[in-house]
């Protein structure tokens, strides 16, 4: 294990970051030496990137908080315009140095006024003697905002003349960030995913107090080999290890079992940990955590109907009017089926039996590999008057159902023509969705 | 983490406006003061949704607080920073004042509403959100859940599984959801049915053929509660205008009080009514001399039949709940499920006649007793609740049949023991010819036993109910003066609700003075009339082409058929240069076919339009 090593910092310090961020030692030793010390110029931009949740802006947060080394947090998703952006920048600027006073609100629309007010910013927070770190979590979002910034966040330094780093955050690698016309290439640092001795090791960090931490990490361990193979999420086990250890415990707290007794507390928890697989990443408040908070909604919300509360899953079942199942159906048959094939399909003189033997036999072979196909909405009509038995008269309510099929997302519209030049439909739901409906 | 709950509905759309907002009414009393309810249409991005979020929260806050309170009255005008943290700030601000204000403003809110209550924010349409905009929205406020406690709401029409459809997990995990299921839409229409026109005290009624109309609009078309209601109200309207005699139909005190000082042409309408009219011929002649001659002696009878109708309709109503309560019961259901479809059969003729009733009687004569019991304990039920005066007897009649089903109870124990012991005998004889003997003799017995007393009793009590519903479920259109109450044109709604734009848009096209009503435009069927607008002229030429239309031919055919109105003498002076005007006017008809969607200028062929309608002549 390579310890934290770093003249300018007391030894005292590194050695809580490291007991904060564990198996991050390398990345971190990494970043403190690119860092160098306070007043040192560092590398103008750092980009770090890795899959979700390894670590990467908790790092970020815990080693400049812990140094307290100034700086400037901001999620790009959050401020989703770049004037948002650099006026939080700002703010954050004002406020990061000076406790409490009063921020005032700057104007800043562009990249050319961010540069100087951040100069002025630098200046009155008296900032020059040491560096400023930037850092711009789910920096993708930088690519949706005017082609200059991001190319302008990685020349920072060169622009302002004034001693910043700026550190990109991001789950994608920087080959998908380059703009075409080339730019300041930012120092790239990897953080691989955590492997399961890892994920052991942080998720029994946090053992309860109460227990002892064999007692957990045993836990962990049982959680890890039935969760591992479906997720390696680290925020989603640590839900899962939260939702789930009360369960784990209850043969040691209603005293059926000691902490050792691994072989009946497995037995006791394999059936609630099957049933947690099924949920992984739905968050359904439904399946166990939310009881007392349910009592206290349902009390509260007492408007006329009776509500029931089940699993997300359960309620699969769609309910629509009878033409509408209809229409679903004709749009199903009409993306999936060849136009050519209409007239043999639809037509009165076929016995209907082999017609729909042939057509199921059809379909399996090739269309539905290649996903639906649009068709106009004269196919559709013509469809749907040879499937329904009765006459269909095509009021203004079958139209009116087509369009909210589209607002249900069960149709979809194709092309952006105008409503009275033919629209064209896509039929987006499945065989299987087609089937419970033509029941 | 934000905590988020969802209501699944059906898929009508004018429904959903109505339950959001008595749901963000309830909210409001009990929760909290600070909900925003956002639409797909007005957020196509993240921008727009965050400005019309804030833009709510902000403007609601004035609107509980009805003070004006300067600096948010300006907060709300000025060009606010659209933002987490000014919403953050305004939030922080909200919830710290209460303490600081006058009591006598707050006293609703501060005392039901929590110490800091959640922000509601209420998607109602989730289908039609964009992803990224709900992923962004759902991100940015998981972020600052401890500073904004934050609740959504999806409205969801279709299953819940969208959710995971629309977002990715990253974002998914960031929730905690809750599912609410609203009843089905088909639930309330039974309530509303229920309320509404199976209560004897509200007088006016559909006919069969309107409330079918009603019904098939709501469950194939729309699913919508509330055009449900439109339909009735319009019903309403339909009748009180159409049919004058209609000033009788009202609670009955007033409609005797109303018949009493009818006038003499109110009575001749009255005498115009074909129910009434039926009546006077089943009377001797002298009284119908005097139905139809006498308006006080009317006004008399008249008061009588509204009597009787008013009686009828109570006792109606009890009897088919009852059937209901029967038939709900039945296997398979032959007269449906719901109470709806039975008062749709009942309505329509007698449906004892029916070939649904038969068997439904043949279902019910095989029923065990438990269900007998228990049916003959709801109708009682019914019974008893019900105004009506004349089933004393009727419960009288069902409470004994009921102490008739106990005692068979006791008896069965004894009627057991016989058989038990007739199957011993059975067991000791050996000899063949005394073991036939005694089969025949058991079979014979038992055939017997079919008509014990369990199965008379069952015959009885289905033929009694079967006597009700013959005395009591005879259709109204049966009775006099129905006509009062009912509203049957069924084909007036159908024309007001059923609207069908392409059929209307033929007919003015093909048939001109279906709408013009003039005279020269009357013209057989098929041959086209020069007088005619242009543009049907157009447009009957173009339904005799295929997909793709020559122009030229096209304008030929047109000039020919206008020509033919300037007579022959006209002949002589066109040459086979086509006139300049009529050229123009082609063009114009054709442009306006174009605008109403029927061609379209085509790629595949110069000098050709392609038609987007089939058929024709």
């Amino acid at each position: 294990m390579p310890n934290l090593e770093h003249p300018a910092y007391p030894a005292a310090t590194l050695l809580h970051l490291e007991s904060l961020v564990p198996c991050r030692e390398s990345q971190v030793s990494m970043l403190l030496s690119i860092f160098g010390e306070r007043q040192q110029f560092s590398f103008p931009s750092i980009f770090i990137y890795g899959h979700t949740s390894s670590g990467k802006t908790y790092v970020m947060q815990t080693l400049l908080n812990t140094l307290q080394l100034p700086h400037v947090f901001v999620n790009c998703v959050e401020y989703f315009t770049s004037r948002l952006l650099l006026e939080e920048i700002l703010m954050q600027l004002q406020s990061c140095c000076s406790e409490r006073e009063q921020t005032s609100h700057v104007h800043c629309d562009t990249f050319n006024d961010f540069v100087r007010l951040f100069k002025q910013a630098v200046v009155s927070r008296e900032l020059e003697d040491q560096t400023l770190y930037i850092v711009l979590d789910r920096a993708e979002q930088l690519r949706e905002m005017e082609a200059n910034i991001l190319p302008a966040f990685l020349r920072l330094q060169e622009l302002t003349d004034r001693n910043v780093t700026v550190v990109l955050l991001s789950e994608i690698v920087w080959e998908l960030f380059r703009p075409s016309i080339g730019c300041f290439e930012p120092f790239t640092l990897y953080f691989p995913d955590y492997s399961i001795g890892h994920l052991q090791k942080i998720l029994s960090q946090n053992h309860p107090p109460e227990y002892s931490a064999d007692f957990y990490a045993a836990y962990i361990n049982i959680l890890l080999g039935v969760f591992y193979m479906v997720c390696r999420d680290l925020k989603e086990l640590q839900h899962l290890a939260a939702l789930n250890f009360s369960k784990y415990c209850e043969p040691v707290v209603r005293g059926e079992a000691n902490e050792r007794d691994t072989r009946k507390l497995w037995k006791n928890i394999e059936p609630h940990l099957k049933k947690a697989m099924h949920t992984v990443y739905l968050r359904e408040i439904s399946s166990r955590a939310g009881e007392n908070e349910k009592n206290v909604y349902n009390s509260d919300l007492k408007f006329g109907c009776s509500e029931k509360v089940l699993g997300l899953s359960a309620h699969t079942h769609v309910e629509l009017p009878y033409y509408s199942k209809f229409l679903l159906i004709a749009a199903y048959l009409a993306s999936y089926n060849p136009v050519r094939t209409d007239k043999r399909f639809f037509l009165k003189h076929h016995g209907k039996i082999r017609k729909t033997n042939f057509m199921k036999k059809h379909e399996k072979t090739s269309n539905h590999l290649l996903g639906p196909k649009p068709f106009p909405l004269d196919r559709l009509l013509a469809i749907l008057y040879s499937i329904v038995d009765n006459r269909v008269a095509p009021t203004a309510n079958i139209f009116s159902q087509i369009t909210s099929l589209v607002t249900l997302q069960l149709l979809s519209m194709v092309g952006h023509n105008d409503q009275l030049d033919g629209p064209r439909y896509k039929c987006t739901v499945s065989l299987d969705f087609i089937r419970a409906i033509a029941r | 983490m934000a905590s988020d709950q969802i209501r699944n509905k059906g898929v009508n759309v004018t429904d959903h406006d109505l339950t959001f907002r008595s749901l963000s009414e309830v909210l409001q009393n009990n929760i909290t003061p600070y909900i925003a309810l956002l639409e797909a249409k007005d957020c196509p991005g993240i921008k727009n949704l965050m400005q019309k979020l804030m833009g709510q929260l902000m403007n609601c806050y004035i609107d509980v607080d009805s003070s004006e309170d300067e600096d948010y009255v300006q907060v709300s005008h000025n060009r606010i920073r659209c933002s987490m943290t000014s919403l953050i700030n305004w939030y922080e601000h909200v919830t710290k004042k209460p303490d600081s204000e006058t009591p006598s403003k707050k006293r609703t809110s501060s005392s039901r509403h929590w110490q800091s209550p959640p922000v509601v924010v209420v998607f109602k349409d989730m289908e039609s959100f964009s992803t990224k905009v709900l992923q962004d929205f759902i991100v940015i406020s998981s972020q600052h859940i401890h500073e904004l406690p934050l609740v959504l709401i999806f409205g969801i029409a279709t299953s819940p599984m969208i959710i995971h459809s629309l977002l990715p997990h990253f974002v998914s995990s960031l929730l905690c959801i809750e599912l609410f299921q609203s009843l089905s839409c088909k639930d309330h229409l039974s309530t509303i049915i229920d309320k509404l026109l199976l209560r004897a005290s509200f007088p006016f009624k559909l006919g069969e053929k309107v409330l079918q109309v009603l019904i098939n609009i709501f469950l194939y078309h729309d699913f919508s509660v509330q055009n449900f209601i439109k339909g009735f109200q319009l019903c309403i309207v339909e009748h009180f205008c159409s049919q004058p005699v209609s000033v009788l139909c009202c609670q009955l005190v007033d409609a005797k009080k109303r018949a009493d000082s009818l006038s003499h042409d109110q009575c001749e309408n009255i005498r115009k009514l074909p129910s009434f009219r039926r009546y006077v011929e089943s009377q001797v002649s002298e009284k119908q001399i005097a139905l139809l001659t006498v308006d006080t002696y009317l006004k008399e009878i008249t008061q009588k039949l509204l009597e009787d109708l008013h009686v009828y309709h109570e006792n109606y109503l009890s009897v088919l709940r009852c059937l209901h309560v029967f038939t709900s019961f039945l296997p398979k259901y032959p007269l449906g499920k719901q109470i709806r479809e039975l008062y749709c059969a009942c309505l329509e003729n007698q449906v004892w006649e029916t070939e649904e009733y038969e068997s439904s009687l043949q279902l019910a004569r095989m029923l065990n007793k438990s269900d007998l019991v228990t049916m003959l304990q709801q109708c009682v039920e019914i019974f008893v609740s019900s105004s009506g005066k004349e089933f004393d007897n009727t419960v009288e009649k069902l409470k004994e049949f009921l102490t008739q089903f106990q005692k068979l109870e006791e008896e069965a124990f004894q009627e057991q023991d016989v058989s038990v012991s007739s199957q011993k005998e059975l067991q000791k004889k050996t000899d063949l010819y005394h073991l036939q003997k005694t089969l025949l003799e058991l079979k014979e017995s038992r055939r017997s036993k079919k008509l014990t007393k369990f199965e008379m009793l069952r015959f009885e009590v289905v033929d009694y109910i079967d006597s009700l519903v013959r005395n009591y479920l005879v259709p109204a259109n049966h009775k006099t003066l129905h006509e009062i109450m009912y509203f049957n044109t069924a084909s007036v709604l159908r024309e007001h609700l059923n609207a069908a734009p392409r059929i209307a848009l033929h007919t003015a096209l093909n048939n001109p003075y279906r709408y013009l009503k003039n005279q020269a435009l009357k013209s057989d069927e098929g041959s086209i009339s020069n007088k005619a607008p242009d543009i049907c002229i157009v447009y009957k030429l173009h339904l005799e082409c295929g997909r793709l239309i020559n122009l030229v031919d096209w304008l030929e055919a047109f000039s020919t058929v206008v020509m033919g109105a300037e007579g022959p003498n006209a002949d002589a002076a066109s040459s086979d240069q086509v006139d300049d005007i009529i050229h123009a006017r082609f063009i114009r008809a054709v442009s306006e076919l174009e605008l109403l969607g029927f061609i379209k200028p085509s790629k595949q062929k110069t000098d050709h339009v392609a038609r987007l309608t089939w058929g024709g002549c």
